[in-house]
């Protein structure tokens, strides 16, 4: 019994639990399109971001967005989303930080999933009772998207 | 050399099969609705989203691994079970001629103790079971299940499918619509956002398709196996991080009823293969 109590509450303690001076997803707050300040307080870093942006238990972005400049490490990017080269030059931090949080916000009809946000969602399981991303996890995301720059 | 012998065998499965897949690509894979409020312009079955090998497996009664579940269905439909000392037999005689024109038109309101209620080849199977037959009910998803579903299901192979939505289904169909277009799970999304809104473009290497269901149950690739369309929902909701209704429930059924209807006029192709 205990052996699978504790990581219970581990894993109830991250999902619930932010770190100080975190901004937890219910306080987020999407101003024109954008969220000015960083959600952790700390920038994120580019290296975590694409790993975290790549990765399918993750971001898992590749699954709709195209990224040229990984097709020689990623196969098959997906097509139902826009294509993300350049969108570091197009948008601010502040702007994708905002989609990456609640694409929603800027339109309720998207199929993106609000990757920092719990609630108003439906029949979710206890196991993904928290946010697809973390707050750490977002930073680092839209860093690296910062990178990418060439059309 | 396991290789060259591998290849010589799809090629020489394509040779064959890939007429068949041609012939049933011009006859019917694809509907206009009739219905002018219909929510298609073009009615497409997940058929022609697959690679012209799969559709070979399909076309191909000796490859298709379905029929290898038929088979045990149809003995199974002979064999005498339960305290009443019947099969399927004993009441409906030839499947041919006492299953046709049930593949087409489930899942349909029947009447069971003086209510009408919606059932779909599964849940019908398993009243006749245990109410007529004094037989154990079968588990959703279990040999005998999909077998006898294959084998009830495929007497109407070809037929267009024609689900009614009139009268005491209609509330059913509203609640099937409901679903359809309601947001599920960790990543909120409905069934229409990748099936009405992007049918035909990818996810990742997925091709998506408009979710239709006639060819149910289905060989499916990534099962290495035959499954339900209720398993399929149930693949569906847990791939967006959603709990899933029960197999065989209200929830489920009235979705069935719902896409049966998206899908209405395609030919029934059960047992199908798929990704």
């Amino acid at each position: 019994m205990l052996k699978y109590a504790i990581p219970g509450i581990m894993a109830l303690t991250l999902a619930t639990a932010s770190q100080a001076g975190e901004v937890a997803p219910g306080d987020v707050e999407i101003v024109d399109g954008t969220i000015e300040a960083s959600l952790t307080g700390e920038a994120g870093d580019p290296a975590r971001g694409k790993a975290a942006f790549v990765g399918r238990k993750a971001g898992n972005c590749l699954a709709c967005h195209l990224v040229t400049e990984l097709l020689d490490e990623q196969q098959f990017h997906g097509e139902v989303g826009p294509p993300l080269d350049g969108v570091g030059e197009v948008y601010t931090a502040a702007e994708l930080r905002a989609q990456v949080v609640n694409s929603k916000a800027a339109n309720p009809y998207t199929i993106m999933p609000a990757f920092y946000r719990t609630s108003g969602l439906n029949r979710v399981p206890e196991k993904f009772a928290g946010t697809i991303l973390t707050a750490q996890e977002v930073e680092d995301i839209v860093a690296y998207l910062q990178t990418l720059r060439d059309e | 050399m396991k290789k060259l012998i591998t290849l010589a065998a799809v090629a020489g499965f394509m040779a064959v099969g890939g007429y068949a897949a041609a012939e049933l690509r011009d006859s019917y894979a694809f509907v206009e609705p009739d219905a002018e409020d219909h929510p298609l312009d073009e009615i497409i079955s997940g058929y022609e989203f697959r690679s012209i090998e799969t559709q070979s497996l399909q076309a191909d009664d000796f490859e298709n691994p379905g029929y290898l579940l038929l088979d045990e269905g149809a003995e199974l439909w002979e064999t005498v079970d339960g305290s009443e000392g019947k099969s399927c037999a004993s009441c409906h005689e030839d499947v041919e001629d006492g299953m046709a024109g049930v593949g087409s038109t489930y899942p349909k309101m029947v009447e069971r103790d003086g209510k009408m209620v919606l059932t779909n080849i599964e849940n019908q199977i398993n009243h006749c079971r245990t109410e007529n037959m004094g037989a154990e009910a079968w588990k959703y998803d279990k040999p005998e299940m999909l077998g006898m579903t294959i084998l009830v299901r495929n007497v109407d192979r070809g037929e267009p499918v024609n689900v009614s939505i009139e009268g005491e289904a209609a509330d059913h169909f509203a609640k099937g619509e409901e679903i359809y277009y309601e947001r599920y799970g960790q990543l909120d999304m409905a069934c229409s956002n990748c099936h009405e809104d992007y049918y035909g473009q990818y996810i990742r290497a997925d091709h998506l398709s408009q979710g239709q269901t006639n060819g149910f149950p289905t060989y499916r690739f990534k099962w290495q196996g035959v499954g339900s369309l209720h398993r399929r929902f149930s693949g569906c909701m847990k791939n967006i991080r959603a709990e899933p209704f029960s197999k065989g429930g209200d929830e489920f059924l009235a979705l069935e009823l719902y896409l049966g209807y998206r899908g209405q006029g395609l030919p029934v192709e059960t047992p199908s293969v798929r990704n």
